[in-house]
């Protein structure tokens, strides 16, 4: 081919980079593969390899095509991550439904010739599928269409971006297939073993240097705040992953490790990250989301940036001294355990600062609720914010977390952020994005938006509603004393009072579910550039997109 | 104030910079004086590092991912304490890399489970939780009893705890992996040896199949050793107050 007249593209200082390292990497791994200590360990490096080989194939297909003009933004790789959003979000959430419904009817759903099925492998499976590989390409796409549209320039690094996406996959791969195999270091949202995190290290850096790049090329004088938030989220969670991951390696062609800390500074320090995931990966990461998609959509500017600066800095220090509250009444010391409390508290007001700012930047066009679905699922999504914000702090009381906590009643309030605030904002997102990025002139149907909207609003009703009452009822029953001065339950006659609820909750989920299948049907025919015939749709403004 | 913001609105290193320093500090002032007050874990007799069994036991705790389910940190509330035994202290999961206390208890606390139910317990309630307890909404994990277990580089593990600060010694590391065949068997040659490195530890075949060393004998014998360790009889409660 190289003497052929047909021009190519060839691979830049960029690619050749990627190259190199995932050369580098794929004999690593053989070696890896060749001399590994356990049937995990190989199989894993298999997966690297196949994952590297791929990327390289990749590379030398995009060298040897005919040069593209390359002008304007880099929209191909916020594509990928749409498709990757939708994708995973559906997978999570189907797991979800799964593990929800294992503990409704556990005789049905549980094999003794599957035992890579079962709860304990498959809850951070859903976990993370759902922040990690849903949240964390909804972050990435998102994050990468903002930055370049705040800072009138086309995002750094060349094919970096692309490496960032497929790197970051990857590890989704590596860790789901980790969870189903029984690869965990058991550190709650932190599961992946060492060498999955020292890839995602690897890959996170990367993402760093990309978006501060983009910045340094900006042609606007001031950093747009949606940017300070992601930059907070890529920064905070590189410092969170690192500390929580430290870990010895049994063997370094070996699966097995052991974290660096033990029993009282370990729990601290996961949770420290735990919390904080929720804060940086969960908050910060989809406040940028709000900042950018709300005031873009409602056609209105952000309402105060005096409130964004302040709410802000106050956000993320106050943030990150909150884990102590998931340890009350453990033995981590009364000290620590009051800090986190009380900072806990102090969390409400940055956030509903957050919230407020959201909410307002809707003043003048507070009509367009009516009309446009799109716009009050990213608005109902910042009241879910509000809320579970609020349920928060209340939570972590000591007094109210004694009966809150190991209940499902924490559950509740993980489900009214997830799926009412991350879920609800990265929807409106995606239903803003397609759009733009395919350059259609409307979303295929409104109608759809609002079945999946109402869908997956009685759904989360239903979650947060059966979870409350079965989380307060199980602590109550818990400690509850008869006549006689005994304790009146038996675990397992609260485990059995659960039953219903688990039903509810399963049924929620589903809706949820449900939701998301007419979204991603509607996303697709957006992107063919169909249209459904019959809506009423108002007349739209032209899109930055098309004005660029 | 307002105004001196612009400085980090246009410089993304600084406001990159800023950043970090500003959530460090919460971390930094809650973190690391648990590494060096002494009051942080108790002083207490009996806690030792885990035996090789009971390790291998740990391993596949975590491997299945029982921690989801069951916490193992009993509060000092009356009913946790009247529910499942004496308060948890740090000492007791001092040695524990990582640590399982866990987060929701969809199941009961098992921070004292140790000696509560008998080897024939476990072993039908692992096969089958609901032929036990019908309204139990727990896994079946029959497959522990086939598999065996995997102890070849048992050696590598102690030696990396050690290097994290378990207090193992090259007795221990040497003798890892007979340890694992010693404690399941109480006519073994190593028998007052085995005992004089590990303590308390529980000699016998768990798992009803003294002919194979199986991952439900490994489970079972974490399990009850689990909340064991600490002579509560001795223990000065009020000494260790924080």
């Amino acid at each position: 081919m190289a003497n052929t007249r047909v021009a190519q593209r060839g691979l830049g200082t960029d690619g050749m980079l990627i190259a190199l390292a995932l050369g580098i990497g794929v004999f690593y791994w053989l070696f890896v593969a060749a001399r590994a200590v356990d049937p995990l360990m190989s199989f894993h490096a298999y997966v690297f390899i196949i994952g590297f080989t791929a990327g390289l194939f990749g590379l030398v297909m995009y060298a040897t095509t005919p040069p593209a003009e390359e002008t304007g933004y880099q929209t191909a790789v916020v594509k990928a991550g749409v498709f990757a959003s939708t994708f995973w979000g559906i997978a999570g959430f189907l797991v979800g439904v799964i593990i929800a419904l294992q503990l409704a009817f556990p005789n049905l759903l549980y094999f003794d010739a599957l035992g890579w099925t079962n709860f304990g492998r498959l809850r951070p499976l859903h976990t993370s599928a759902v922040i990690f590989a849903f949240g964390g390409n909804v972050l990435i796409a998102t994050s990468f269409y903002v930055v370049q549209r705040t800072s009138r320039a086309r995002l750094a690094g060349g094919l970096a971006p692309w490496f960032v996406f497929w790197g970051y996959n990857l590890f989704i791969v590596v860790a789901a297939t980790g969870y189903l195999a029984g690869v965990t270091q058991s550190k709650e949202y932190a599961e992946p073993e060492w060498y999955a995190d020292l890839w995602l290290t690897i890959v996170w850096v990367v993402y760093l240097l990309v978006f501060l790049g983009t910045i340094w090329k900006r042609k606007e004088p001031h950093i747009y705040v949606a940017n300070w938030f992601y930059l907070s989220f890529i920064v905070t969670i590189a410092m969170l992953h690192i500390v929580n991951n430290l870990a010895l390696p049994v063997s370094l062609t070996g699966s097995k490790s052991y974290s660096l800390f033990a029993g009282v500074q370990d729990a601290l320090t996961q949770w420290w990250y735990g919390h904080n995931a929720v804060g940086f990966f969960l908050t910060t990461g989809f406040l940028a989301i709000m900042y950018y998609f709300i005031p873009k959509r409602a056609e209105r500017p952000v309402y105060s940036y005096r409130l964004s600066i302040v709410h802000f800095w106050s956000l993320i220090f106050i943030y990150i001294w909150a884990g102590p509250h998931h340890l009350h009444y453990t033995a981590l010391p009364e000290w620590a355990q009051t800090l986190g409390m009380t900072f806990s508290i102090m969390l409400w007001m940055p956030s509903w600062g957050g919230m407020i700012n959201g909410l307002m930047t809707l003043s003048g066009a507070w009509d367009k609720l009516r009309t446009d679905p799109v716009l009050r699922m990213l608005v109902v999504s910042v009241a879910f914010y509000g809320m579970s914000t609020f349920e928060g702090p209340v939570m972590s009381v000591r007094a109210v977390n004694s009966l809150s906590h190991y209940t499902d009643w924490t559950i509740g309030h993980v489900h009214s952020g997830a799926l009412g605030w991350v879920g609800y904002i990265s929807f409106g997102a995606l239903y803003c994005l397609v759009p733009w990025l395919w350059k259609r002139k409307d979303l295929y149907s409104r109608a759809l938006v609002e079945w999946h909207f109402w869908i997956s609003t009685l759904g989360i009703l239903l979650y947060i509603t059966s979870m409350w009452v079965s989380g307060i009822m199980q602590g109550l029953m818990w400690r509850a004393y008869n006549d006689f001065g005994f304790l009146e339950f038996s675990f397992v006659e609260t485990v059995e009072a659960m039953h219903p609820y688990y039903i509810i909750r399963a049924l929620g989920g589903s809706l949820f579910l449900i939701g998301s299948f007419i979204m991603a049907y509607n996303l697709w025919r957006t992107a063919r550039g169909d249209l459904r015939a019959g809506e009423k749709r108002p007349v739209m403004a032209p899109q930055p997109a098309l004005a660029e | 104030m307002l105004n001196r913001h612009e400085l980090l609105e246009k410089h993304g290193w600084l406001l990159s910079v800023a950043i970090l320093v500003v959530v460090a500090i919460g971390g930094v002032v809650e973190i690391a004086p648990l590494f060096y007050l002494e009051s942080t874990i108790e002083k207490v007799e009996g806690v030792r590092p885990y035996s090789p069994l009971e390790l291998k036991g740990r391993n596949i705790y975590i491997r299945e991912g029982c921690y989801v389910c069951h916490s193992q940190q009993v509060r000092p509330l009356r009913d946790e304490v009247e529910r499942y035994g004496h308060y948890s202290l740090a000492a007791e999961s001092m040695y524990d890399h990582p640590f399982q206390w866990g987060s929701k208890r969809t199941g009961p606390d098992l921070a004292r489970v140790g000696g509560k139910y008998s080897d024939e317990w476990h072993r039908q309630h692992m096969i089958d939780p609901r032929s036990l307890v019908p309204e139990s909404v727990m896994p079946p994990y029959k497959f522990l009893l086939e598999n065996q277990l995997d102890y070849e580089h048992i050696e590598a593990d102690l030696k990396a705890l050690r290097a994290v600060g378990v207090p193992y010694t090259d007795e221990m590391i040497e003798n890892a992996k007979s340890d694992i065949t010693t404690q399941l068997d109480p006519f073994a040659d190593d028998y007052d040896a085995f005992l004089a490195r590990y303590p308390k530890a529980q000699v016998r075949d768990f798992d009803g199949e003294p002919r194979k060393v199986t991952e439900m004998d490994a489970l079972i014998a974490y399990m009850q050793m689990l909340g064991t360790l600490v002579d509560f009889e001795t223990y000065q409660a009020e000494e260790n107050y924080r």
